[in-house]
């Protein structure tokens, strides 16, 4: 039920894109967004298609996966599309009451949906092929700069990998602490508003007692490992950029160029 | 024989089916839970266990499979599935991270008041389950101020509260003392012997499992791998090490004593019985 939630999920595989530097994905998930977002015709926006239909044969990643990953943004795609649909300017083909559909409304419908779907699943493919510990630690190496600027770098990138490591565990939690309460005969979908407020009150007591509990044996497991911040801490495993990095980095810049090229063009 | 209250049939369950996490938790679990019995169900950790009993009470709903209350399946309809939640009584593991209520006594009325109870009724059924698990004295005190093996008694009694007539605990005694082991297990079985539920106690542990049960069946990778009496199963000592269990040590050292060609009388898997049947023997030594 709970666990159906694919928001920030990590599928594992051994695959050239789940194998790439954190860095570079975070990079390339960047320079897609440029490219999609200055994509203006036909011809551009089937260029980055093209690049992301690539990207995901490559990485393995199920079709259905994606797609499943795409049901809660459905109502903004759908309504985006609509307001572009109807609100259109230019040569008119139909019209009933205030709405008119124009040549240029279809056009951009479509593309407006287009260029939504396409973010989402772009950036899916980075949460998808990569692990959130390698994801946090891309993060930081990139935000590293930060640190002359006295951003504490090393901290909001452990926070976030904390973060991210623990939603698995509160999903599991909440979970349990739900079935526990429903083998109780507590019932969380039936009547108004305010009793299902209420009815979460015996979830959401526990979970909160079991967080700061959690959070608390975490500090403490921290610092009994002399975990002391940033300062000095080295890695196991330190991330270099090899030449399969350079070639993908090369791939996209060459794909925000030529779709600025073609904008230009007025392709 | 009592005749079944609680039967699963073929019961399967796949986890994210058609995922590369894709898991199959049980696999054509035919079990009987008959009345008034107490049950144990040992398996070792990922044996299906957990997976198996949330499906006695309709919390998972099986991939195939059928699961009968007394021959009507429980996953048929809303009441159902209702009515499956308050006769069959499930206890989770660590049931004390689930108590949320100010006070003990709200707790346990919950499961009661869920049920829509009349108000004398909860706090009749209020006070007779605290009386199984000996809360009675903390009715007005804050579960969180309380001991752990408390409020694992509060959490108990908090399910005892609704009369289920099966009792399904999920590792009862995890992480208690002896002392509270033998509480918890003490108040357990005034349970079933002052109203003749079913008892069905998941454990990992052989010695916990054989002292009172009945019948006994084993869970090895999502199938039932052995069903029977606790002397029947112990008699299987190298299988279920196979399985990465273990009958009682003094089950094992009877054995050894046996093929030592010590005669020891009678079943034993308690220290008690063993000290029992070596003084009998000792007795039957002195008069040859």
């Amino acid at each position: 039920m709970l666990k159906d939630v694919t928001l920030g999920q990590y599928f594992p595989g051994d695959t050239v894109v789940h194998r790439l530097d954190p860095r570079t994905k975070i990079l390339m998930v960047i320079l897609y967004i440029a490219a999609l977002f200055n994509a203006k015709s036909w011809i551009s926006y089937g260029v980055v298609l093209v690049f992301l239909a690539a990207a995901i044969a490559v990485s393995r990643i199920r079709l259905k996966a994606m797609l499943k990953g795409l049901k809660p943004v459905v109502f903004i795609v759908v309504l985006t599309s609509l307001l572009n649909l109807l609100y259109g300017r230019g040569e008119i083909i139909a019209q009933w009451w205030i709405f008119h559909i124009t040549r240029e409304g279809i056009k951009a419908a479509i593309l407006m949906g287009a260029r939504l779907v396409m973010l989402v699943m772009g950036t899916f493919m980075l949460t998808y092929t990569t692990s959130p510990i390698m994801l946090t630690y891309g993060l930081e190496l990139l935000l590293n700069p930060l640190k002359k600027l006295k951003v504490p770098v090393h901290e909001l990138a452990m926070m976030m990998s904390m973060a991210l490591r623990l939603i698995p565990t509160l999903i599991e939690e909440t979970d349990k602490i739900m079935s526990a309460q429903k083998a109780r005969g507590a019932e969380f979908d039936t009547g108004n508003l305010i009793e299902k407020a209420k009815a979460m009150l015996p979830i959401l007591v526990p979970l909160f007692l079991s967080s700061f509990r959690r959070a608390d044996e975490l500090a403490t497991a921290m610092e009994a490992r002399c975990y002391h911040g940033g300062e000095g801490r080295t890695r196991l495993n330190v991330l270099k950029m090899a030449a399969r990095d350079h070639i993908t980095l090369g791939v996209g810049l060459a794909l925000l160029a030529g779709v600025i090229a073609l904008a230009k063009l007025g392709l | 024989m009592n005749e079944p209250i609680l039967k699963t049939e073929n019961l399967t369950h796949v986890y994210s089916p058609g995922t590369p996490f894709e898991m199959t938790a049980l696999n054509g679990v035919d079990l009987e839970i008959r009345k008034g019995e107490i049950l144990g169900i040992i398996g070792h950790t990922g044996s299906g266990k957990s997976t198996l009993i949330q499906h006695l009470n309709a919390l998972i709903k099986p991939t195939s499979g059928r699961v009968l209350l007394e021959g009507r399946d429980i996953n048929e309809s809303k009441s159902a599935i209702r009515q499956a939640r308050s006769r069959v009584g499930l206890v989770f593991q660590y049931p004390e991270y689930q108590l949320f209520e100010e006070t003990v006594y709200k707790d346990i009325a919950f499961g009661p008041k869920n049920m829509k109870l009349s108000p004398e009724e909860i706090d009749r059924r209020v006070r007779e389950a605290a009386g199984f698990v000996g809360v009675e004295e903390l009715l007005d005190r804050s579960p969180f101020d309380l001991s752990g093996g408390q409020k694992r008694r509060v959490a108990i009694a908090g399910v005892i509260a609704m009369m289920p007539e099966v009792l399904v605990l999920d590792e009862p005694m995890a992480g208690l003392d002896p002392g509270g082991c033998r509480e918890i297990m003490d108040n357990i079985l005034s349970y079933h012997d002052k109203t003749g539920a079913a008892v069905v106690v998941v454990t990992h542990s052989m010695e916990e499992a054989a002292r009172r049960a009945d019948r006994m069946v084993v869970l090895n990778h999502g199938t039932v791998a052995m069903s029977g009496a606790p002397e029947e199963i112990f008699a299987r000592g190298d299988e279920l090490r196979k399985m990465g269990l273990a009958a009682p040590v003094m089950t094992e050292l009877s054995q050894r004593l046996r093929a030592l060609g010590v005669e020891l009388p009678g079943t034993v898997y308690t220290v008690e019985q063993m000290a029992a049947a070596l003084l009998e023997l000792e007795g039957g030594r002195g008069r040859a």
